[in-house]
């Protein structure tokens, strides 16, 4: 019997659970630790427009995640609009609508962006270039004039560029620049120069983030392509580079905003900066449905909690199994200390510890009556249940009366298991005498909290939740673990006499 | 306190995990544990197979049953009622003679017949079975084991335990029981383990809760004398027992009825460890060496082979 396929499948889900952790880690920016703080930037942009009091559309770009930010959540407040999110050349857009609007005109919309300096360009299609329009006389000398300076001075588009804003700055402006000045804006004119240049080149805005400011409005940039690199440039100094605070707001080219059935139409933007625990920044993360990223966090929020703790199980298995394989503890019931453990999540330890041996003893005690009544096993392990029941109602009460909040937790205790453990402990004990209880329910009871310590752990419950690959990695192990076939510790003592001889 | 595991392996001491994996995982197939986990199998299957087991005085099987428990009772001085699937000794009732109304426990403790039948119905609704199964009573007559280990015993019978693999005995012990282990033969209770020679039959070496002792601590009889009559046939029979269950790694408790001679008590499909203290050496080398054996040999060549191979000489006598 081959051993070949066992260790193929261990290997197989080491791999792939470490792998997706990993890409989960650099893909998504999960960090592995829950304290990273992680800057979030929340920006608002309001869009004001007077309207004709017919039907209106705005139309208005949006961001996306791109090199430095990524975006996490987005809403927006317009009542009596219609709103649609589209993907158009390249960009994504917001439009709102509606058929009548009379008066001044408020649209809302915030977005999160988060800051992550791992975050990749999206790929940019470089623009077509657009030389269709001509110029008039005498632009068109002008226009071919400074070409020809900057294409003189250049080596390839970037420099070219660089030489072409150069000559429009204030200090270098020639007559020819002057002339073209007084006649088009600024960018839009470089851009158009560029494109008759044969250089591809379009007009971004971005945002200059900055903490607590607000009424701020876009910073036009030129980009520029070399095959399909490209380069950022101020059209103001002809310096290249994309400063750190900048988040590209319309990169596609269009306008940023465009309104129909309206006038006097302006946009702007307030912005705060929050640091907060990478746990929720993730978790505000937009939830993408490729199957790579399969997360729990695509659920509702309840439906998330509720995975939470379920992930956390394992978890507590793989304590019990560690504990009974390498170690040998005798438990009661196999896997009844996860149950108590995720019970103690809920109570916190002492209370939980407090509550569960005084509804033992409890327990153990009526038992030890009802044995007398000389039941059918079913039916007296039910009354067991129905005792149990009654012991924490009691304790709850008077945990209440006396001022204890804490002792009303104690109803998370599954009461079923701890029937069963009562009943359990209660043959053990007439059985094989108390020695056996204590060595059992001890042994139980510390797997519990040994459990209990793991699953409580910040750190692991950072890493079930958040990288599911982790489950596939606790299954690798555990199977290794069932192939152990070594000295379990406490079997180190138990056979000790044989080697004294 | 505490040893090595290299030392452990110098004297082949065999672990929980790798007597799992190893044996019981490799040479018990699942399906065939129904044989003895089941006594009442078990039971019929030795009677096919001509081994000796104690007499069946009936079944109980319905809780309706129970109320003619007394019927089937009479006549007989002394019984054994026992869950048939109980495991680890649980369950097992042992009322060694019946005054009137009352029965009489080797303890000397009195039962009466609703404590009788409490205890049956118990066994029904799956107290003792592994799982909490509904399960069936066996009433057995009581073994008359032999005076000769009157000495060697406290109110229980000694049984003797040989661990069988692929067909070959590879190693036995002898359970005597105590007053600390309440006239039961676990060893975890407090029964004395006495290791035998496979070759001889022979007491090599006792211990009592897991520490040597040389004589039994209740009746101070000296244990290096113990020697086990009719040990070929009981061989013979543990043997068999491969055969009839198809089991490869399988522990067979034996007793010795005054008139029967050795009797099989029940079958073990997962043998516990203990007996390596007994003995005062491991079962590793001796698996091996069976493991390297050839498939298809007789019970009596099979024998032959073990007493050759794991023959040794007793510690208590050295010593005492």
């Amino acid at each position: 019997m081959s051993r070949l396929p066992f260790y193929l499948i261990v290997t197989f889900l080491l791999v792939a659970g470490a792998a997706m952790s990993i890409h989960r880690h650099v893909q998504f920016e999960v960090p592995w630790t829950p304290g990273e703080l992680r800057q979030v930037w929340e920006i608002e942009a309001q869009v004001n427009f007077t309207a004709d009091g017919g039907p209106a559309k705005v139309n208005m770009a949006l961001p996306s995640s791109q090199q430095g930010y990524r975006i996490l959540t987005e809403h927006t407040a317009s009542p009596g609009y219609g709103l649609a999110f589209l993907e158009e050349q390249g960009g994504r857009r917001a439009e709102w609508s509606t058929r009548e609007a009379v008066g001044d005109q408020q649209l809302y919309y915030s977005v999160q962006a988060l800051v992550a300096p791992e975050a990749r360009e999206a790929n940019i299609e470089p623009p077509a270039l657009r030389r269709d329009t001509l110029w008039e006389s005498p632009y068109d000398t002008a226009a071919s004039q400074v070409i020809d300076r900057a294409w003189s001075r250049s080596a390839d588009h970037f420099t070219f560029a660089r030489e072409l804003i150069r000559d429009f700055t204030d200090e270098r402006q020639g007559e020819n620049a002057r002339l073209l000045l007084t006649q088009f804006d600024r960018t839009p004119l470089l851009v158009r120069l560029l494109n008759q240049a044969g250089v591809p080149a379009r007009e971004v805005s971005g945002l200059m983030l900055d903490h607590g400011r607000r009424r701020q409005s876009l910073t036009t940039w030129i980009q520029v392509f070399e095959d399909q690199q490209g380069g950022l440039f101020d059209p103001r100094t002809g310096e290249r580079g994309r400063p750190d605070n900048m988040l590209l707001w319309e990169s596609a080219g269009q306008a940023v905003l465009e309104v129909q059935g309206g006038s006097n139409s302006r946009i702007n933007f307030s912005m705060l900066s929050r640091n907060q625990p990478a746990a929720a920044a993730v978790r505000n993360q937009l939830a993408d449905d490729t199957l790579l990223n399969f997360s729990i966090h695509s659920l509702p929020l309840e439906d998330q909690a509720l995975f939470q703790t379920i992930l956390l199980i394992p978890i507590g298995a793989l304590v019990v199994v560690l504990l009974r394989v390498l170690v040998g503890i005798k438990t009661s019931g196999t896997f009844m200390p996860v149950l108590i453990a995720l019970a103690f999540i809920q109570t916190t330890l002492i209370t939980g510890l407090v509550g569960f041996l005084m509804v033992v003893a409890v327990g153990l005690v009526i038992r030890n009556y009802l044995s007398y009544l000389n039941l059918l096993l079913v039916a007296r392990v039910t009354a067991v249940i129905i005792t149990v029941i009654a012991i924490i109602s009691v304790f709850s009460v008077l945990s209440y009366r006396f001022g204890l909040n804490a002792g009303l937790t104690i109803t998370f205790f599954p009461m079923i298991i701890l029937s069963w453990t009562i009943e359990r402990m209660s043959i053990l004990w007439e059985e094989e005498g108390p020695k056996q209880v204590l060595i059992q329910g001890g042994g139980s009871l510390m797997t519990a909290v040994l459990a209990y310590l793991a699953m409580n752990n910040p750190w692991i419950r950072h890493i079930t939740f958040n990288f599911l690959g982790v489950q596939l990695m606790l299954m690798g192990l555990i199977l290794l673990l069932g192939n152990y076939t070594g000295y379990r510790l406490l079997e180190l003592r138990r056979f000790k006499p044989v080697t004294e001889d | 306190m505490w040893t090595t595991p290299a030392r452990l392996r110098a004297k082949d001491i065999i672990g929980m995990n790798r007597r799992n994996i190893r044996y019981i995982g490799r040479y018990n197939s699942r399906r065939l544990y129904p044989l003895v986990d089941d006594k009442l199998q078990t039971k019929l299957l030795a009677q096919e197979y001509g081994i000796t087991t104690p007499a069946l005085i009936g079944t109980v099987t319905t809780q309706f049953g129970i109320k003619h428990i007394r019927e089937m009772l009479t006549g007989h001085p002394g019984f054994v009622i026992k869950p048939a699937k109980g495991s680890g000794g649980k369950g097992i009732l042992v009322i060694e003679r019946v005054e009137g109304d009352h029965y009489v426990k080797p303890s000397g403790a009195r039962l009466s017949l609703s404590d009788v039948e409490r205890h049956v119905s118990n066994i029904l609704s799956g107290l003792y079975s592994l799982g909490g199964s509904p399960d069936v009573a066996l009433v057995e007559a009581l073994i008359n084991f032999d005076d000769s280990f009157a000495e060697y015993t406290y109110e229980g019978v000694p049984d003797i335990r040989v661990i069988v693999f692929k067909g070959y005995p590879v190693m036995a012990m002898m359970r005597l029981s105590t007053a600390a282990s309440d006239g039961k033969a676990n060893l975890h209770q407090g029964a004395v383990g006495v290791g035998i020679d496979i070759a001889s039959g022979m007491a090599i070496r006792g211990v009592q809760f897991d520490r040597t002792r040389h004589d039994h601590p209740d009746t101070g009889h000296e244990l290096a004398s113990l020697h086990i009559p009719g040990w070929e046939t009981l061989l013979l029979l543990a043997a068999g027992c491969y055969e009839m269950t198809g089991l490869g790694y399988l522990g067979t408790d034996m007793v010795l009825d005054r008139d029967h001679g050795p009797m099989l008590l029940e079958l073990n499909a997962r043998p516990g460890l203990a007996i390596q203290m007994a003995n005062g050496v491991g079962l590793r080398s001796r698996l091996d060496l069976i493991e390297r054996q050839p498939d298809g040999v007789s019970a009596e060549e099979r024998i032959a082979f073990s007493q050759r191979h794991f023959a040794r000489s007793s510690e208590l006598r050295e010593t005492a």
